[in-house]
């Protein structure tokens, strides 16, 4: 941490006008009933990013939350439950192209969901996908990590992660000895993307992770299909994604173009008992009806409701949120 | 270890079928009598075309950034260079693309 402190220290001196410190991040309401019970969290979520001379950059994400429910789920009076999580603090060293050093806390490569679309302002439904904790339940990783492209071409991109964690048990900075990478193939000329990770706990019973992941958002229309596959020790699963922003009428400005209805499909299957796995304890099937309106001023609303059908009990899933998104220089910089 | 073996043969074989699936879609080279009738347009609206050429760091943007989110409405010229530095780790973006979405991002 000092040493992190004192890189931006020297960084901010050789900053140039078009790289000041950025302060970002999600400002939100958000609010659900699933099985009858109510709860509604205020949170934000701010994010510093800080370019250290030509080939340095800091990063960190935190989420600060107020989780207010009843006491007993439907009745009782509303409480409330503040919590914190520091979900990337890290440095990253941009040696070329090819490889990228990264070191400190970071959002923990396994999968698509967990590194691009978690932050409350990018997010299409308030929900995680089922099989978001196999992999990493916590999310996040302490130690280092090397990415970049493996190859490159007009056509054909292959670019790949590997990771190894250290066990923290602070609370702020909790995480397990894991290894894992991910190795994807993208086409920037269909859009397409094909990817597997891989995750090793190495503490503990010593379980592997497996996924998959398909990306597909064609140039001729707005459309985002996103799909993974997860298998963990205890259980696997699915889960597909699509979009579509209604922007061919009249333009993303227009009344219909702010529009972005989503559909969620997705499957999970018990293969164990999993205690403490994070993953439902029968085998559930999921699907969300909702939409992304994008408000002037980066502000989104979104809603959206799910049935959740599983032989614990089927139950319906209801979700709205607002959520503000802001984006400023730290400060005012040379003109 | 099997499993791991099984799905990443999977992920490639599905990879195949996607760009085969996607290659048949594609348009076909036209005939020579076709190429004609191109070139007599192409020559009628050479200016509309010449404008609608996509900026390659707007070509760049869309290809990696806005894949996950959308661009933002107003970006300060000022943090641009951190944004987009931010989105070379995430997206393994090239020096060559970090200049190009700059370009675009802060003309």
């Amino acid at each position: 941490m000092v040493l992190l402190g004192l890189l931006l220290l020297l960084g901010t001196s050789v900053l140039s006008a078009q790289n000041v410190p950025v302060i970002s991040g999600g400002l939100g309401f958000l609010e659900g009933k699933s099985n009858g019970a109510y709860g509604f969290q205020p949170v934000v979520a701010p994010q510093f990013t800080s370019p250290i001379g030509k080939d340095l950059l800091f990063e960190s994400r935190f989420y600060f939350g107020e989780g207010i429910a009843r006491q007993d789920g439907r009745t009782g009076d509303y409480q409330g439950t503040f919590f914190k999580l520091t979900q990337y603090l890290q440095l990253d060293y941009i040696a070329s192209r090819h490889i990228t050093f990264v070191v400190g806390r970071f959002l923990t490569p396994f999968g698509t969901y967990n590194e691009r679309l978690s932050p409350i302002w990018i997010q299409n439904l308030q929900q995680a996908p089922l099989i978001f904790p196999i992999g990493d339940p916590a999310g996040s990783s302490d130690g280092a990590m090397v990415r970049g492209v493996i190859f490159s071409k007009p056509s054909v991109q292959v670019n790949y992660v590997a990771y190894f964690s250290a066990p923290t048990s602070n609370s702020q900075f909790s995480s397990a000895r894991a290894v894992g990478d991910r190795v994807d193939v993208y086409f920037p000329g269909k859009r397409l993307e094909v990817g597997s990770s891989y995750g090793r706990s190495l503490q503990g019973t010593q379980d592997n992770s497996i996924g998959a992941h398909l990306w597909w958002e064609p140039w001729r229309f707005p459309l985002h299909v996103r799909s993974e596959y997860a298998h963990g020790p205890h259980a696997q699963g699915y889960w597909m994604e699509s979009t579509y922003r209604l922007s061919q009428w009249r333009g993303e400005s227009s009344l219909m173009g702010r529009l972005e209805p989503v559909f969620r499909m997705q499957q999970t299957f018990r293969d164990s008992p999993g205690p403490g796995d994070g993953l439902p304890s029968a085998n559930t099937q999921q699907a969300d009806f909702g939409f992304v309106y994008h408000l002037p001023h980066e502000t989104r609303f979104g809603s959206s409701y799910g049935r959740r059908f599983s032989s614990t009990g089927n139950e319906n899933v209801w979700n709205i949120s607002l959520v503000y998104r802001f984006l400023f220089p730290a400060w005012r910089g040379h003109e | 270890m099997k499993k791991i073996t099984i799905v990443r043969i999977a992920s490639l074989a599905l990879l195949v079928f996607s760009l085969h699936a996607l290659s048949a879609q594609e348009p076909k080279t036209p005939s020579t009598a076709s190429k004609q009738d191109l070139t007599k347009k192409l020559a009628v609206s050479v200016q509309p075309l010449a404008t609608s050429v996509p900026d390659p760091g707007e070509r760049k943007f869309e290809a990696n950034c806005s894949r996950c989110h959308t661009a933002p409405e107003q970006l300060s010229p000022r943090i641009v260079g951190t944004v987009v530095r931010h989105m070379r780790v995430r997206a393994s973006l090239s020096a060559e693309d970090e200049r190009d979405i700059l370009r675009y991002l802060a003309p």
